[in-house]
């Protein structure tokens, strides 16, 4: 752990649009942070990893707190949603169990109402929570310049540890998750290193739909986070899955495959046993959930 | 630069000029004045900076003073009504629920978040609420039961 101090100093500067954000962070390229819960980017700033001349506050801009039906692309959350929030949301609870977990799971009371998705994204830890919850349901970024806006898909942000394909005068505004089809769920299953923080040693959401009547998997997404330089998709192992009649034992072989193909550094040995244990747990359990939800949770 | 920023703590409107760097703890403390809000980790860990900001617990070492501008904050201080102790601090002295008092502060915040919201709560609602308070004295057993007592009473 570092060495702590209070704050540099900063110039504040709080965005009332996104079209103002946009503006201060083109003319101040590479001078500027932006802060949305600011529980990742206070501590950077006191130790000294971060030190930016100016510091905009996003909270002023108005939309980008809510979570909206945005019709056949599904859900659209805004980025300074607080982990709180979708925790504590029954719609999520109940159509997006993975990532209402996740989002429980998240550092403190404390934290999670200050704490937002879109900066757990953002910071691009490799041990972000939301991550794998997000990957599991094909969540769409929005990306927002003074230039326009582009859509990208969750699995196409992030390029290293703590970092992201953001340009530097971008910003993540919305995050929309797709409503997953007929009968579906989905679940997030993790282990915690034990520290005050209990920042997640291993991670594994899966989120899965199954055929009408029976117990073939029509489409699978299993995200995995804190094994690898970056969250990601466990795509063999989903292949394993899509289109086959699940059984124990299909599961079991799909979740060694998982556990194949994460790339865990320290702790290495150990960290791959243990994707094959969180996937087979997240896999069954959002099968369970799909087979329980007769009228299925989507559109 | 300074900043005007206006917070009601306590129900007292104080109208200051800050710097942005300020944590709303420091703000609280330095130039409030209000000491009982302690600073542990000042990184979000310890929980022992816990106020109550828009009927939510937060770290207030997590929030710069300028963007609590116009928000009704509670700290410690302000659980008291007039000299009379809230029920949940007559409860954490009669459970001997304090051992160097540090933590306090906070757990008493982080619990009144809860009971203001929540009447009867279950004992796994209670560890849930103090999760984020960290107690080097290790009074946690008592801590709870100090909290659910006050729940039974009322
Ligand atoms: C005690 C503690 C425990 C924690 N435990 C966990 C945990 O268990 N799991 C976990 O995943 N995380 C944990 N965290 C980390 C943290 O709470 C999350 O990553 C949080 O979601 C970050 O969101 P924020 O709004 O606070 O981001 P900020 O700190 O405001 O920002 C984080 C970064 O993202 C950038 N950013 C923020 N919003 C945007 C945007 N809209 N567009 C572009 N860039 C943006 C910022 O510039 C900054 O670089 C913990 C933190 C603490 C202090
Ligand atoms: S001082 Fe704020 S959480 Fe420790
Ligand atoms: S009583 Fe000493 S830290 Fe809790």
């Amino acid at each position: 752990m570092t060495y702590i101090r209070r704050l540099p100093s900063f110039e504040y500067v709080s965005a009332s649009t996104v079209k103002e954000a946009c503006a201060v962070l083109s003319n101040n390229k590479g001078k500027v942070k932006i802060l949305a819960g600011g529980t990742d980017l206070l501590v950077q700033m006191k130790e000294r990893k971060v030190v930016p001349e100016y510091v905009i506050g996003l909270k002023q801009i108005s939309g980008l707190n809510k979570i909206e039906e945005n019709g056949k692309a599904g859900l659209r959350i805004g980025t300074l949603v607080t982990h709180h929030e979708i925790a504590r949301s029954p719609q999520m609870q109940e159509n997006f169990t993975c990532l209402a977990k996740a989002c429980e799971k998240i550092g403190t009371p404390q934290v999670r109402n200050l704490g937002t998705i879109g900066g757990n994204l953002c910071n691009a830890g490799p041990s972000a929570d939301s991550a794998p919850a997000l990957l599991a349901l094909g969540a769409v970024l929005t990306l927002q310049t003074g230039r326009g806006e582009r859509q990208v898909p969750l699995e196409k942000f992030f390029t290293g540890p703590f970092s992201t394909i953001l340009e530097e005068d971008e910003l993540l505004t919305f995050i929309t998750i797709p409503h997953l089809k007929g009968k579906s769920g989905s679940a997030y299953h993790y282990l915690t290193k034990r520290t005050a923080v209990d920042e997640t040693l291993v991670g594994a959401a899966a989120a899965l739909s199954l055929k009408a009547g029976d117990d073939v998997c029509e489409d699978v997404k299993i995200g995995l986070c804190s094994v690898a330089p970056t969250p990601i998709r466990a795509l063999k192992a989903e292949s394993k899955l899509k289109g086959k009649k699940l059984t124990d034992g299909l599961i079991e072989e799909a979740s060694r495959i998982a556990s194949g193909e994460s790339r865990p550094r320290s702790w290495a040995e150990y960290r791959r046993d243990m994707v094959a244990v969180m996937v087979k747990r997240a896999v069954t359990e959002a099968w369970h959930r799909a087979a329980a939800n007769k009228k299925g949770s989507g559109k | 630069m300074k900043r005007p920023v206006e917070l009601t703590v306590n129900g007292v409107l104080y109208k200051l000029e800050i710097e942005p760097r300020r944590t709303l703890l420091e703000v609280i403390r330095e130039i409030i004045g209000l000491t009982g809000t302690k600073r542990g980790c000042d990184r979000g860990n310890c929980g022992s900076c816990t106020v109550i900001m828009d009927q939510k617990p937060i770290a207030s070492c997590l929030v710069l003073a300028v963007e609590a501008h116009g928000k009704n904050i509670t700290t410690i201080e302000g659980v008291a009504d007039h000299g009379h102790l809230h029920p949940l601090q007559e409860a954490f002295l009669e459970h001997g629920a304090i051992q160097c008092g540090f933590c306090t502060p906070g757990m008493v915040m982080s619990a009144k978040a809860l009971i203001d919201n929540n009447q009867a709560p279950l004992e796994s609602e209670i560890k849930e609420a103090i999760s984020g308070n960290l107690c080097r004295c290790g009074g946690y057993a008592r801590i709870v039961k100090a909290i659910a007592s006050v729940k039974a009473k009322s």
